[in-house]
């Protein structure tokens, strides 16, 4: 019924009103549990649907960047808004970082709520000051006066064979700063309901999104579709439950650390997958009390290891939980090099399931006995 | 000081030069007045305003306080700085006092203003109280920024002022911010957006400026050209220092940035070019007396012969105060007795600042964020502080 509707109306914008047409039904389902019948949706249709809502409740709300108008969207996450809004709304910007980021810093300053795209988190090192010294530091600097609800997002980490300049993970440096907001959506869910709570903030928020999540569906229940869904900032998922070991991940890690607890599950390891969903404020509580459960801790992050996110959550876990530990604490990241182009390096560059389901397993002293150094 | 006293009191002792003027206070008459600028405006790619500025005795006057006020508090900040009461940095603003008055004479608090660090006077003119103003630079919980900013961080939100800021050059992108927003919520209003010689060179303002021509936002650019980018002068600095031409496609305008009444006429002529036709260049020709900041001698890099010769030439409250006197719109004395009054506001003002006390500890923690989910914050050791943010 609703994939016909979809097929009828278009995937997207339109699909959340269909579903409020059809809300009474959709309604006894949830009641009923997790609904047998999920409507599935991609990342891609998640985000949009989330901008167009967020864009049709408040007209302060804009979006610019470089090609989100006409282009429809660098990865199409902004297709179709131009035509429904206007380009007053939906602005194409020369391929000038530094300057639009601070136009749009200036923007919310005067009261409007800007959303910029960066084509990818790689360009937004051209205008990381605004970022950081122009939209963190104000509302602190001016002790109130000046706040600015401004969300900066777009594709973040590794993408597949774009190369050292195309492949960085930003999380660790944008989570350091005080003032800044971090989130980072795995599911569809997560990525309509965080981008959704970003742009309602009144702080800076980074929104870590990620490329090769973009066309992955996600089954979302009818309270993800409403338009008035939001997720909270600064709590944590627990994707699968589990007692021997906490597996925490975020974006697209999270896909690999599950796939990881299946296969750790069959050799009679439980793993807990915590989906992060937000670096900063990161929710140290919801590690903790799990860590405390589990007694054991790895941590699963795409970018460069030294003073990464894993690290943060291990010295947070030291702190708060040292004598729940029964094994260090295990941490896997990507390589420590620039990220190479041949395929067989790039896959020894990125974590994968099995350097996650090692790790586990070292975590419960149950290692399988080390490969010779390479 | 007894003496002022005394003839304020006894009007008649006063004696003026002829005998057709009995007691006279000065003037505060708004009839108009026209008065022609010192050099006229030179242009690149617009029709210049007319030399022939309008203006009235009231509000002469009015420029003569303003700039006065402005002139004492920074000599005042110089002497704080030295007593170590004023930490830091503390970039000084006197010589350049008629931008800020004659750009505030054309324009109104609806508009908005957003210049680089060199800002006390930029907030005085939007509004400021001496108090705020002293009490920020001390660092005590009376500041405009509550303690928390300092010198470089002095806001004004609602009189449109937006600081105040550090990195040199970053505040053109987001003065065209600004504008971007004025035009989004159609307010008929303009941005003016100061920046220093030093930061005309950077890319982000072509950046921004050429957005703001592409979207025709009501940005004016206005180059503050006191000739030196900290140590730096603007030949050494700039292939080519005709900063109101650099604009390129987008039109410019030089002033005679220490003529009070050219600076007027130009924001003026500006801030209606703006609103209906985009983005403009205004080159204010100005100077400053102290070094880049207080840790600048000021001296290494150009002779006290220029500064003194300057002082001289085109003081901008000398050159009102002639205007004044030689119209008859005030006496010597008159305006001296305002420049000690004011001395007067000033010292009463630190004295009042002096009292504030630094701010609660608990400050540390507050602003970080507008909405701060009641999430933890850390002070070095977190095991001894540690805070929920509001």
């Amino acid at each position: 019924m609703l994939g016909a509707a979809r097929r009828q109306l278009g995937s997207g914008p339109m699909l959340g009103q269909v579903l409020r047409r059809l809300r009474p039904a959709a309604a006894a389902e949830v009641a009923r549990g997790y609904s047998a019948a999920a409507k599935e949706m991609t990342v891609r249709d998640a985000l949009n649907s989330a901008l167009d809502e967020e864009m049709s409740a408040d007209p302060s709300v804009f979006l610019m960047g470089e090609e989100v108008g006409e282009y429809q969207g660098a990865y199409k996450i902004s297709k179709g808004l131009l035509d429904r809004y206007g380009p007053d709304r939906v602005l194409d910007t020369p391929i000038t970082e530094a300057g639009f980021t601070g136009i749009g810093v200036g923007a919310a300053y005067h009261g409007l709520r800007p959303i910029i795209e960066f084509m990818t988190f790689n360009f937004s090192m051209q205008a990381i000051d605004h970022i950081i010294n122009s939209a963190a530091k104000s509302n602190y600097m001016s002790a109130g006066q000046i706040s600015v609800p401004i969300v900066f997002r777009g594709p973040n980490g590794a993408a597949a064979g774009v190369g050292a300049q195309h492949s960085q993970c930003y999380a660790a440096w944008y989570a350091h700063v005080p003032g800044l907001k971090v989130l980072t959506p795995y599911s569809s869910e997560d990525a309509r309901g965080l981008l959704k709570a970003a742009i309602r903030d009144p702080d800076p928020v980074i929104f870590l999104e990620n490329e090769l999540l973009y066309g992955e569906s996600f089954p979302v229940s009818a309270e993800v579709l409403d338009s008035s869904f939001c997720l909270p900032i600064g709590k944590a998922k627990i994707e699968r439950e589990g007692k021997d070991v906490t597996i925490t991940a975020f974006s697209k890690m999270v896909g690999y650390a599950l796939q990881a607890a299946e296969i750790l599950s069959k050799e009679g390891i439980s793993a807990e997958v915590i989906n992060l969903r937000s670096i900063r404020p990161l929710d140290r509580a919801a590690i903790n009390a799990s860590v405390r459960k589990t007694n054991r801790l790895v941590t699963v992050e795409e970018g460069f290891p030294q003073h990464g996110i894993g690290a943060e959550i291990c010295m947070s876990v030291v702190e708060e939980s040292f004598e729940y530990l029964d094994a260090p604490v295990e941490r896997i990241a990507g390589a420590d090099v620039p990220m190479p182009y041949a395929a067989n390096l790039e896959r020894m560059a990125v974590p994968q399931v099995d350097d996650i389901v090692r790790a586990a397993k070292r975590a419960c002293y149950r290692a399988v006995p080390m490969a010779a150094a390479a | 000081m007894a003496a002022a006293a005394l003839l304020r009191r006894i009007p008649a002792a006063r004696a003026p030069p002829t005998v057709f003027v009995a007691a006279r206070s000065i003037s505060d008459s708004t009839a108009a007045l026209t008065i022609e600028t010192s050099v006229p405006f030179t242009s690149h790619l617009v029709d210049p305003p007319s030399r022939d500025v309008t203006t009235t005795p009231a509000e002469l006057v009015t420029f003569f306080r303003d700039m006065s006020l402005m002139r004492r508090m920074e000599i005042a900040a110089d002497s704080l700085y030295k007593a170590k009461l004023i930490r830091g940095f503390c970039h000084l603003y006197d010589g350049q006092e008629a931008v800020a008055v004659g750009m505030e004479a054309a324009i109104t608090r609806s508009d908005s203003i957003i210049t680089a660090y060199r800002d006390h006077c930029i907030y005085l003119a939007r509004g400021g109280d001496l108090v705020s103003a002293f009490s920020e630079l001390m660092g005590r919980e009376a500041g405009c920024s509550r303690g928390k900013g300092g010198s470089m961080h002095f806001y004004k939100k609602d009189a449109n002022f937006y600081g105040g800021h550090g990195i040199v050059g970053a505040q053109v992108p987001l003065g065209c911010g600004l504008a971007f927003a004025q035009k989004y919520k159609k307010e008929d209003t303009a941005t003016f957006a100061l920046y220093g010689d030093g930061a005309a060179n950077q890319g982000q303002l072509f950046e921004a400026l050429n957005i703001s021509a592409l979207w025709k936002l009501p940005a004016i650019l206005v180059c503050e050209n006191n000739h030196y980018g900290m140590g730096t002068a603007e030949w050494r600095a700039a292939k080519s220092p005709a900063y109101y031409k650099r604009g390129d496609y987008v039109p410019g305008l030089k002033v005679d940035g220490m003529d009070v009444l050219a600076v007027k006429q130009a924001c003026k002529f500006a801030k209606d070019h703006a609103v209906a036709n985009g983005p403009i260049v205004l080159e204010m020709d100005t100077y400053r007396y102290h070094g880049h900041s207080m840790s600048d001698p000021g001296s290494t890099y150009r002779t006290r012969d220029e500064i003194s010769g300057v002082r001289q030439e085109r003081d901008p409250i000398e050159r009102v105060r002639k205007l004044l006197l030689t119209r008859d719109l005030a006496t010597a004395a008159e305006l001296k007795d305002m420049e000690k009054e004011i001395r007067k506001q000033v010292d009463d003002a630190i004295a009042k600042a002096k009292e504030s006390s630094m701010p609660d500890t608990s400050e540390l923690f507050t602003n970080v964020y507008k909405k701060g989910f009641g999430v933890e914050s850390f002070g070095p050791d977190r095991k001894e502080l540690r805070a929920s943010l509001p």
